[in-house]
């Protein structure tokens, strides 16, 4: 989470409960927005590392509140973050690796197995669905439609395992 | 039992196969497309059956939609038994009771969108009055009220299904079979289908369908998936939207 928040304090200084706000706003219900004490963990953590500064706002009626603005420093991660390639296709799949593991074993039900992971996928797709009803702005809208793709490409992987295994 | 007459089932029962199966034989090589396919619709439920290519996923639908004969097993429509009827019957029970969507659409492509629409209800037995009115209606209602008059072909994909739909739904078929009405059609397309295949579950239209697409079969009341001609697997999905932890790919990184 460390990178959203300094790419959204590279356009203006905030504090942390402005930021949750922010990232909500712009990726919409699909995303899970970390909470704020979270948040607050990964300023404090910015600014040891000399990526943000901050300093106390001093408000009339309320706590005084921390606001936050990039550093140099932190401007130069937050370019250098944007302009780096994004890692690909997952290697790693916990799936995969139970699959293949209990073909060598043959200790589980194989075929249980991968009817329960395509529940769980077709249960995932219809959560995304009703998300995708009510995502009227690009960027949750795009982001949901990533996610659906992403999940056909497992179901589709799925059914290769299938052929293959069974 | 055989003839026609009703079964002693469960009347919310639409259609209901037993140990159905499907053999094709060829320069000695025989192939078992279904093997024993059990398996039952509700009247209002909406079923997709899902699997890899060559599952026999098509070969089911065309089994209990007539357009292929069963090599064993039995089918019942509506309490008909319906596996050993005549190729005539099979053509008057679906022009009148089952609607088909396919994936190429098969308009018919030197008449109009309206005359496609409507020559099916003529064929289902309304008339020409009749037929014009729920032309008029279901084009209205699947936004192509101004393509009426137009050939298919200057229709893009995404519309020739919503007339292929159209088409389908004009005599209120008990039953809509769908084989990959979305397998020919880009993202945006796909989902204007599958709204309307909701909107018409949700008014009560019972629906099985078989498709490839994830987002398709999960918006169906249960799914089956079918894997070297069996039935695998039979999933009710989750009755009302409820909250499930979401996949790994909406987190993002860094």
């Amino acid at each position: 989470m460390r990178m959203p928040l300094l790419a959204l304090l590279a356009k203006e200084p905030a504090h942390g409960y402005e930021l949750k706000t922010q990232l909500e706003q712009l990726f919409g219900e699909a995303y899970p927005t970390p909470n704020i004490g979270q948040i607050y963990v990964t300023l404090q953590r910015l600014e040891r590392d000399g990526l943000v500064r901050s300093q106390d706002v001093i408000q009339a009626t309320r706590p005084n509140k921390r606001v936050y603005e990039l550093t140099d420093a932190g401007h130069e991660a937050v370019v250098g973050w944007i302009d780096a390639t994004s890692e690909g296709p997952r290697i790693r799949d916990e799936f995969f690796m139970k699959l293949a593991l209990s073909q060598l074993s043959g200790t589980s039900d194989r075929l249980g197995l991968i009817n329960r992971q395509r529940r769980h996928y077709l249960t995932q797709m219809r959560s995304l669905s009703d998300l995708a009803v009510k995502a009227d702005r690009r960027i949750p809208r795009l982001l949901i439609e990533g996610a659906m793709l992403h999940l056909q490409a497992d179901l589709d992987w799925l059914q290769r395992c299938q052929e293959e295994f069974l | 039992m055989t003839g026609t007459g009703r079964s002693g089932d469960d009347s919310r029962v639409l259609l209901r196969a037993s140990s159905l199966s499907k053999m094709y034989s060829g320069d000695g090589i025989v192939v078992h497309a279904v093997r024993g396919a059990n398996l039952r619709l509700e009247h209002g439920e909406f079923v997709a059956i899902t699997g890899p290519s060559g599952s026999g996923k098509s070969t089911l639908l065309h089994l209990l939609g007539g357009l292929e004969r069963p090599t064993s097993g039995e089918i019942w429509l509506n309490g008909v038994r319906v596996d050993k009827f005549s190729q005539a019957r099979w053509a008057i029970m679906r022009r009148r009771h089952i609607g088909f969507v396919f994936q190429f659409f098969n308009l018919v492509s030197n008449m109009t969108v309206a005359d496609n629409v409507e020559l099916a209800a003529l064929m289902g037995g309304a008339s020409r009055k009749q037929a014009k009115t729920r032309r008029t209606e279901l084009l209205g209602e699947l936004g192509l009220a101004a393509k009426a008059d137009a050939a298919p072909s200057r229709l893009s994909g995404g519309e020739q299904q919503r007339v292929a739909l159209a088409r389908a739904m004009v005599n209120r078929p008990l039953l809509l079979l769908a084989d990959e009405p979305t397998g020919n059609l880009d993202s945006a397309a796909a989902m204007a289908v599958l709204r309307l295949l909701a909107r018409a579950h949700a008014d009560g239209q019972s629906i099985l369908l078989v498709t490839h697409d994830l987002r398709v079969a999960s918006g169906a009341d249960r799914v089956i998936s079918l894997f070297d001609g069996m039935i695998v697997d039979d999933a009710p999905m989750p009755a009302k939207q409820r909250p499930t932890p979401l996949p790994d790919v909406l987190k993002l990184r860094g």
